[in-house]
């Protein structure tokens, strides 16, 4: 099962590598990760998607909240919310096929960033499924070079405004 | 003050060294150990000015000093406190830390540092001791401004202290402990993820624990280290004389109860007793206090304590099934919980078949001294300074191995914090430097240090250190010449081919059990002469009808003493669940 994991932590130095340690260490299977500050540039956001039962969740969650920079840990898998990945894809786009990739790229809401030579570079965003589906497609045009950001995700409707009073205490 | 200057603005200038040291004596602590270096040498200098308030011990090794604080710790409940150079130094704190982590001790360990302006630059004596040390530490900082000093050395504090206690690594570069600033002591802490004031049992469950052992027939308590370090012993023992539960301790909890007691069933687990294995085995109520069902004590974890409902408090959420699923899992601090739970519980209904059957299973099993009745056998000897000493206040430290074992089977620990043993970690070399930090911590108590030959001379360059500083500590060691415990294991799982377990020259035909290693003139080393060379007092005994007045003359010896016994090592620890196993291939002979 996979579970999409958001904790608050400490934006100090070593954070990172500290609960990356923890996880590699104690041997769980993070499928990505994604860390960027919040509002608040005393914090920072980590978003997690790990696999494994429900054993396993409740012990890589409860072995983060240890980690004493960790000031929050929800499953938010549990919850409604909205999850999005970034890609840069970096396909092979010959003249004439040009404006074939244009139109996939605007059906999937994605856009063009760069056209150089003949390669093409294309923005897109959104769940996990629409973006491997998009990657399918551009395999027969030849892709070049692609890079993804971890999931982020977040919750709908409430703000999460529990987690920021809690770490003001 | 001695190095403070008054600034511009008439406050008082301090150095990172000083704010750092101040801050530890602000904090209570009475003794440090430190080995210098280039690295640390300002905090020294700054030890220096603070001479009349806070103890500097120079241990032999950063090891032994990092294990003298923890014998510090583990028998004061109070922070210990060491101290190392950058590179070397630090690594060699490393085991201490880690040891301080699996064994949930409350450890101050400082490190110097290369300057700030060299790190990452493979500086001369640097190590990135802090990423070294991430996953062995409960806490870890690495200080790059002065004006933080204060206050992470209070959350350091705080954090090894409070909710599950743990090591925390405060490392300081050089040129923060030589940069001047005004300090402000009273910083708060920044600690915005560490809550440890809410773990505390709520009532509902507290209820339902009362009800599971009302109804229960055949309950057993198992207490653990979390009983010791969470000052529980009292409410502990409370609850047993209400309720009459028999009690079975793991290796870190020995103390919390009184061993020679009734209700005891000594320890559980690997080597525990036979009687404790089988109870907690039958039992239809464990009731798990301040554990965390560690290998050594279930063996096969899905099969142990299978026929009962399981109780579990540890002040750990991550503790709470993580392991084995309890049916009552419970946060909490443990001594809030007994306090509560002792409010309210009632005794079951009739315990007495459940007390007759641990009587049989006492009576038929007993723990057993071993099969050379003509030798001192290790049990034999620390069962006779059980005698000897079971009246005074005594602490026991010890090494690793099948002394460490026996010494858990034999001597009767009647107090918590009487007991330092390496458990989770097993590091060898131990006992001598944690039983030099019990000495200083409790001048008026005997310390003695049963150990191995194996254990004993990992850290003997700590017998300077107790000739020197005055820390008339006592080694009763075991000596039998080999590694014991893997001579056991070699006997029992690989047809007892010797492969370099024996300790002395490996021209000996003993290197490869061919020998018979009781010749006095075979044994290496010459231990009661390595002592005397270090100022201590010693001897040699080898026949049973001495033992006892050797025992007596180290016990009174003024000095620090090494009485080095003559033991056979052909004996095993028994009883034996082998790893991994069940109580149903428990070996008792």
């Amino acid at each position: 099962m996979r579970h999409v994991l958001s904790a608050v932590v400490q934006n100090v130095p070593g954070v990172l590598a500290h609960i990356s340690g923890m996880l590699a260490s104690r041997g769980y299977n993070i499928d990505s990760l994604a860390v960027g500050e919040t509002e608040n540039p005393g914090l920072s956001r980590m978003t997690f998607v790990v696999v494994g039962d429900a054993a396993v969740l409740e012990q890589v969650r409860k072995q983060l909240e240890k980690v004493v920079t960790v000031v929050k840990v929800v499953d938010i898998s549990a919850k409604d919310f909205v999850e999005r990945d970034l890609m840069l894809i970096k396909v092979r786009a010959p003249l004439g096929r040009r404006s074939e990739i244009k139109e996939l790229a605007e059906i999937f809401r994605g856009r063009i960033v760069d056209v150089a030579g003949e390669e093409v570079i294309v923005e897109i965003s959104g769940q996990e499924r629409k973006i491997e589906s998009f990657i399918d497609l551009m395999r027969p045009f030849g892709i070049q070079e692609l890079v993804r950001t971890g999931r982020i995700a977040m919750v709908r409707g409430k703000p999460p405004s529990e987690v920021d009073e809690d770490a003001k205490k | 003050m001695a190095t403070s200057t008054p600034d511009r603005t008439g406050l008082a200038l301090q150095s990172g060294a000083d704010i750092l040291i101040e801050s530890l004596v602000r904090h209570g602590v009475d003794v440090i150990f430190a080995y210098p270096g280039g690295a640390s040498m300002p905090l020294h200098q700054s030890l220096t000015a603070y001479k009349d308030r806070i103890r500097t011990v120079l241990p032999r090794h950063e090891q032994g000093g990092g294990f003298a604080a923890q014998g510090y710790a583990r028998t004061t409940g109070k922070p210990g406190v060491c101290m190392a150079t950058s590179g070397p130094g630090a690594t060699n704190l490393v085991t201490c830390i880690a040891d301080a982590k699996l064994d949930s001790i409350p450890l101050i360990a400082i490190t110097g540092q290369v300057k700030t302006a060299v790190i990452g630059s493979d500086a001369f004596q640097e190590t990135p001791i802090v990423e070294v040390c991430r996953g062995i530490t409960k806490h870890h900082y690495l200080i790059t401004d002065v004006n933080d000093v204060a206050r992470i050395v209070r959350e350091a504090f705080h954090i090894a202290t409070t909710g599950r206690p743990g090591p925390v690594l405060l490392d300081v570069p050089k040129d923060v402990q030589l940069a001047q600033i005004v300090p402000d002591y009273e910083a708060p802490m920044n600690l915005p993820g560490y809550h440890v004031e809410t773990h505390r049992a709520p009532a509902e469950q507290i209820s339902q624990v009362a009800a599971a052992i009302k109804r229960s027939k055949r309950p057993v308590i198992y207490a653990g280290g979390g009983v010791v370090m969470g000052d529980a012993s009292e409410q502990l023992r409370k609850l047993v004389a209400k309720t009459k539960i028999p009690v079975t301790m793991t290796l870190m909890g020995l103390g919390a109860y009184p061993g020679a007691d009734p209700l005891s069933l000594d320890m559980l687990g690997m080597h525990g007793s036979v009687y404790a294995n089988y109870a907690v085995d039958e039992a239809d109520l464990l009731l798990a206090f301040g554990v965390r069902f560690d290998d050594r004590v279930t063996g096969k974890v899905s099969e142990f304590a299978k026929h009962g409902k399981i109780v579990h408090i540890d002040v750990d959420p991550s503790e709470l099934n993580k392991n084995k699923e309890a049916h009552i899992p419970i946060v909490s601090d443990i001594k809030y919980a007994l306090t509560e739970l002792n409010k309210i519980v009632e005794a079951p209904d009739d315990l007495s078949p459940w007390h007759a059957q641990i009587a049989d299973w006492k009576k038929a099993y007993p723990l057993k001294f071993g099969k050379n009745e003509a030798a001192i056998s290790s049990q034999y000897a620390i069962h006779q300074l059980w005698e000897l000493t079971k009246d005074q206040d005594t602490i026991i430290t010890v090494g690793v191995g099948q002394h460490q074992m026996w010494a858990a089977q034999h001597y009767r620990l009647k107090d918590p914090r009487t007991w330092c043993s390496s458990s989770g970690l097993g590091t060898m070399g131990f006992g001598l430097p944690a039983a030099m930090g019990a000495k200083i911590a409790h001048p008026e108590s005997l310390v003695i240090d049963i150990d191995g030959d194996g254990s004993f001379q990992m850290n003997i360059q700590e017998l300077a250190t107790c000739h020197c500083e005055k820390i008339p500590v006592k080694v009763l060691l075991l000596n039998n010449q080999h590694l014991g415990m893997v001579v056991q294991w070699e006997d029992r799982f690989h047809a007892g081919n010797r492969a370099h377990t024996y300790l002395g020259p490996i021209d000996n035909p003993e290197a490869i059990g061919r020998g018979c290693a009781d010749s006095p003139a075979d044994r290496y080393p010459d231990f009661v002469t390595i002592a005397k060379g270090f100022g201590a007092g010693a001897s040699y005994v080898r026949e049973k009808s001495d033992l006892n007045d050797a025992l007596k003359e180290m016990i009174n010896y003024p000095g620090p003493y090494v009485l080095d016994v003559e033991v056979p090592y052909q004996e095993h620890v028994l009883p034996m669940i082998p790893a991994g196993m069940t109580v149903k291939e428990l070996i008792k002979d």
